[in-house]
């Protein structure tokens, strides 16, 4: 199976859950186990290759211009880590089954659950920086919807926030390393960054790299001081805790220090950074979780111990180390998974998880004693269980390392936590299940059934298993892992006897010690009650507080909801940046000729300045200021047609036309006026912006006219092809329906989506307390005395077929002359605007067949209907095709499927526009306007007029 | 011509942003429309200004203005329609909402939302 697959599979199988769920819960738990169980054998399957040496690759080009490709590849660190990842998640999803409670929605945790497996599958498999980047962002947003399953608890959701806060910001400044690493080794790709190692530490870039990468390691892996989100999110229900912070998550961070390991390791930098940050993690987790009385809290703290234990492996920097490292990520991962689904079930059945309300259990839960009793003393690091095996191993390392000159450093660091470590573990065993059976449990407890215990069984047996045979049962593995992370040839040796050595005493010590440490836990306990200490989460909430007050301020000092307060900012920010740019920047004189101006072009600068003008001084009476705005856009389109852009003019003047018709019909219900509210100070101010915005945009477009194109400019090639190879002689209409068909299919979407907003306006309007207004509705202005005069009736009547054809003609004619289905559109509509005009909605709509969101529908199904088309004739999406016809006795004319394109364009066209207007009217009946049915207020033929109020 | 040309499209300009300045929907809709004015033909004279020679391929033609942006203008007028009227009906539902087309009131500040602020996280 390609290991693109098996990273693939959880994504797929995160689709199963949503429909399973209906089929039952154990049907579901099924489905969605063997997806995952799938991936696990596909990743065995490769197992003895890739142990063997061998690295299975996939590659897949996605953007490779920006060296971003979809490469995976499965080396002896990817198999661990993914075996982790799926073995695990697959006892995940048994336990998760019996755990959750039959009003969890189950389907949605199992959906999480696999969009998060297959993020870190993907993270481990990824050969290349950005696509890891990108697996890594993903854990961190669906792990915010694991800890945060349980949306009723506020914990849970604070929990989940401070998680995603913490591990989003350090994946931020981890994208800031990645970029600068694969800048220095040249490519993205992993497996070339992991042969530039010498390279990259020589780099002057190689500390902020460093840095940076580390933050976004330090931050998942809970390293100090940010190790202070793990614990919060524990909130979430154990299936969760279990997997995220033991085999999955927090293992990321350490993953990558591993995979970066011979690229970024053996520099001083390296070792104060990692192996210090590791060491003193893993004494600060270990002292805390002493002293936690949550069975969840201390498994959380105990976790960070154990993350900073394999952290300063890491960071030590040695082959030797990163062998142990190694293999006690392996070891963490079995005992820890245990301990938390047994801390479960002891939640589960005694409904309580506090140490102090707990103890006696031994009796009343035998099978949930063992595991637990398996699994804590392998993690105190008691002979023969796999943890005392990494424990020696480590303490081996760390005692024969100085740090700074100092030799005692890290051994006292290494011993005190190993001490603590064998206190808090064999407390879960004493004080849980230890000592006489209580009487006052919140619930009488007993050991679940066999579903539940099964997953965390299996893990302490392999607790023992790996613990009596090490070579056996993880020699290979480990083996393997070590050459993918110190990428040569290791030889593994794990055995129990060393001899006595000095991590032999030190271990004897820490056992000594921690036995001591429980016996005294009392009085220590009111020691450390009575120290104060600072509380990691009161001082996030007042980072974060601060922080939203920070960007409050500022955002609301910008943007206070005043929307001509930020426009000002906004345009005199802009005019800022304009003059900055034009101070700044360079530029050569224009030296284009500039064309004589005739009396007509003065006639219509001198109408254009005038009028534009008056609609600032007089914008308070409204309707002057809209037939004022309507000669501005009419002298603009006859603009168009003086400066040899016929379409565009007859599209200015037809758009000209509807919105003024709307924003006519929408000034019936708004104020006249305008009241004089602002003083002359702001007005003096404002018209202070306009000019100098006015000045800027003259200048600009002047010195842009006097100048010729500073680079090459593709319109040769439009009209060099227009003819022969979109088929049409009026370039503007082949641009639009052809070379970029894809602009104009996308914006006639937008155009039917603004349409469709308008009508939905309206309809909400209507349900709330405008609707109630309008019920009530008193017109402010006299209203005409004939509001359908015999002469326009007749009139548009006549001219409907007129124009009717008119629009085909411009319609048909579009891809050779100036028209087409934009135009065609605007002019259809207005003919059939006019006849609402003058007979009024109810007689129009009573004749009309089809309504306007089948228009818009329709316009937009044949537009992408023509663009498919075109992969039957394997092209891609909108290539447009063409071919000369004779039907006798008829000339030989053109026939092009771009044609087919400009009819959707067209009918949207007319949809949209039809639809907004119609949407404006249906304000005006609801206001209490008159429905007439019949053509005209007046009947010639002297019948009784037909008038109803609606 | 250019001179006339880019004083046009600065008058416009000025009109429309001291429009978009004003407390008043309506005011604020005129003075969008200005700017499109001005925007679109700003983007048309990207092209340079000729005279006579519209983008239609013919024998007899002595030589063609740039079609391109022509093409992009001609988009930008429909949706600037489409755009204007969502405005328009925005306008016209706050007032109806509202009775009164005011678009700065007292109350309108954000003030971060129910789920925004640290109040939520103690």
């Amino acid at each position: 199976m390609s290991p693109a697959l098996i990273a693939a599979l959880p994504f797929l199988g995160a689709l199963l859950p949503g429909l399973m769920i209906r089929a039952g819960r154990t049907t579901c738990a099924i489905a969605t186990g063997s997806v995952t169980a799938l991936a696990l054998l596909g990743l065995l399957l490769h197992a003895p290759a890739v142990m063997g040496g061998e690295v299975i690759v996939a590659r897949f080009e996605w953007l490779p211009a920006l060296g971003l490709n979809a490469n995976f590849m499965l080396d002896g660190l990817g198999l661990l880590f993914a075996g982790l990842i799926l073995g695990i998640g697959l006892l995940i999803i048994l336990y998760a089954r019996f755990y959750l409670s039959p009003e969890d929605p189950m389907g949605q945790f199992y959906t999480y659950l696999m969009l998060f497996q297959g993020a870190m599958v993907g993270i481990v498999l990824s050969d290349n920086i950005l696509l890891l980047l990108i697996f890594w962002e993903l854990t961190s947003l669906s792990s915010f919807l694991l800890i945060g399953y349980w949306k009723h608890l506020p914990e849970g959701r604070q929990g989940a926030r401070m998680a995603l806060t913490v591990t989003g910001m350090g994946g931020l400044a981890m994208i800031a390393g990645m970029l600068i690493l694969g800048n220095i080794a040249g490519s993205y790709d992993l497996s070339v960054i992991l042969t530039k190692g010498a390279e990259i530490r020589a780099s002057e870039w190689y500390l902020p790299a460093l840095i940076l990468i580390l933050a976004g390691c330090f931050t998942k892996s809970a390293q100090f001081p940010f190790h202070f989100w793990l614990p919060h999110a524990m909130a979430a229900p154990t299936p969760v805790s279990a997997y995220l912070h033991s085999a999955t998550m927090v293992k990321a961070g350490l993953f990558l220090m591993a995979r970066m390991w011979p690229v970024l390791s053996g520099t001083p930098e390296w070792f104060y950074i990692v192996a210090t940050t590791g060491a003193v993690t893993m004494l600060i987790g270990a002292k805390i979780a002493l002293f936690k009385d949550d069975l969840k809290a201390v498994l959380a703290f105990s976790t960070v111990s154990h993350l900073g234990l394999v952290t300063m492996l890491l960071g030590l920097g040695t082959k030797a180390a990163a062998i142990v490292a190694v293999f006690h990520i392996i070891n963490h991962a079995s005992f820890k998974a245990a301990l938390f689904m047994a801390a479960g079930i002891v939640d589960h059945e005694a409904h309580t998880r506090d140490i102090r309300r707990l103890g006696g259990l031994r009796r009343l839960m035998p099978v949930t004693f063992a595991i637990t009793l398996i699994a804590a003393l392998s993690m105190a690091g008691i002979p023969p269980l796999n943890g005392f095996l990494s424990k020696e191993m480590m303490l081996e390392e760390a005692l024969h390392t100085p740090w700074a000159g100092m030799a005692w450093v890290f051994p006292a660091l290494v011993v005190s936590a190993a001490l603590l470590s064998v206190g808090y573990s064999l407390r879960l065993i004493v004080h849980v299940f230890m000592g006489p059976e209580r009487s006052d449990y919140p619930h009488h407890p007993h050991d679940p059934g066999f579903g539940m215990w099964a997953a965390p069984a299996f893990l302490a047996v392999l607790v023992v298993l790996i613990g009596l045979f090490p070579m056996t049962f993880a020699g290979d593995l480990v083996a393997a892992t070590a050459r993918a992370v110190t990428g040569e040839a290791v030889e593994v040796k794990i055995y129990h006897w060393h001899g006595l050595t000095a991590a032999l005493y030190a271990s004897v010590a820490a056992v000594a010690g921690g036995a001591l440490v429980l016996w005294l836990h009392g009085p220590l306990s009111r020691l450390w009650v009575a120290t104060p200490r600072p509380e990691a989460k009161a001082i996030f909430d007042a980072i974060v507080g601060a922080a939203g007050g920070i960007a409050r301020a500022f955002a609301e000092g910008l943007h206070d909801g005043a929307l001509s307060r930020y426009l000002a900012i906004f345009t005199a920010g802009v005019l800022a940046l304009g003059v900055w740019a034009f101070v700044g920047g360079t530029h050569v004189p224009g030296v284009r000729m500039p064309l004589e101006a005739g009396p007509v072009a003065w006639v219509g600068w001198i109408l254009l300045a005038t009028c534009s003008v008056l609609v600032a001084v007089l914008h308070r009476t409204r309707i002057v200021a809209l037939v004022l705005i309507g000669v501005v856009g009419l002298v603009v389109s006859l603009g168009f047609v003086y400066l040899s852009a016929p379409d565009l003019a007859l599209t200015q003047l037809s758009v000209e036309v509807v919105t003024i018709i709307l924003l006519l019909l929408a000034l019936n219900f708004l104020p006249k006026r305008t009241p004089a509210e602002s003083g002359g100070m702001r007005r003096l101010r404002d018209a202070a912006i306009a000019l100098v915005a006015g000045l800027g945009t003259a200048a600009l477009a002047f010195a842009l006219m006097l100048r010729d194109f500073g680079l090459p400019t593709i319109s040769d090639y439009h009209l060099a092809n227009s003819k022969t190879g979109g088929g049409g002689t009026n370039v503007v209409n082949v641009i639009l329906v052809d070379f970029r068909g894809y602009d104009t299919f996308g914006e006639i979407i937008v155009l039917g989506i603004a349409g469709l907003v308008i009508f939905a306006l309206t309809e909400a309007l209507f349900a709330g307390p405008a609707g109630r207004r309008l019920l009530g509705w008193r017109a402010d202005a006299p209203k005409a005395g004939d509001r359908h005069p015999m002469m326009l009736v007749v009139a548009t009547r006549v001219l409907l077929p007129i124009s009717i054809l008119v629009g085909i003609y411009i319609f048909l004619r579009g891809h050779n002359e100036p028209g087409g289905g934009f135009i065609a559109g605007l002019v259809v509509a207005i003919a059939l605007l006019m006849q609402y005009i003058a007979s009024g909605s109810a007689w129009t709509e009573a004749r009309q067949r089809i309504d306007y969101h089948a228009f818009i529908g329709v316009g937009v199904v044949v537009a992408g209907a023509t663009g498919i088309g075109a992969w039957f004739a394997s092209r891609p999406f909108l290539t447009s095709n063409f071919g000369y016809f004779r039907i006798p006795p008829f000339d030989k004319f053109e026939l092009a499927t771009a044609m087919a394109f400009d009819l959707g364009v067209f009918l949207t066209v007319i949809g949209a526009v039809m639809l907004t207007l119609a949407s404006l009217t249906r304000i005006a009946i609801r206001a209490g306007g008159t429905v007439n049915a019949a053509p005209m207020d007046t009947d010639p033929s002297a019948a009784p007029v037909q008038e109803a109020r609606g | 011509m250019e001179l006339l040309v880019a004083s046009a499209i600065g008058v416009m300009t000025a009109s429309g942003v001291y429009l978009i300045l004003r407390l008043r929907a309506f005011p604020v809709i005129l003075g969008l429309s200005m700017l499109t004015y001005a925007v679109n033909t700003f983007l048309f004279v990207t092209g340079r200004l000729v005279i006579n020679r519209p983008p239609v391929l013919s024998p007899e033609a002595a030589g063609y203005t740039d079609p391109l942006p022509q093409a992009l203008v001609l988009t930008a007028i429909v949706i600037s329609f489409g755009m204007t009227a969502v405005t328009v009906m925005m306008a016209l539902g706050a007032f109806l909402e509202t009775g009164d087309d005011r678009i700065e009131t007292v109350g309108d500040r954000p003030d971060g939302g129910p789920d925004g602020g640290p109040e939520d996280a103690r």
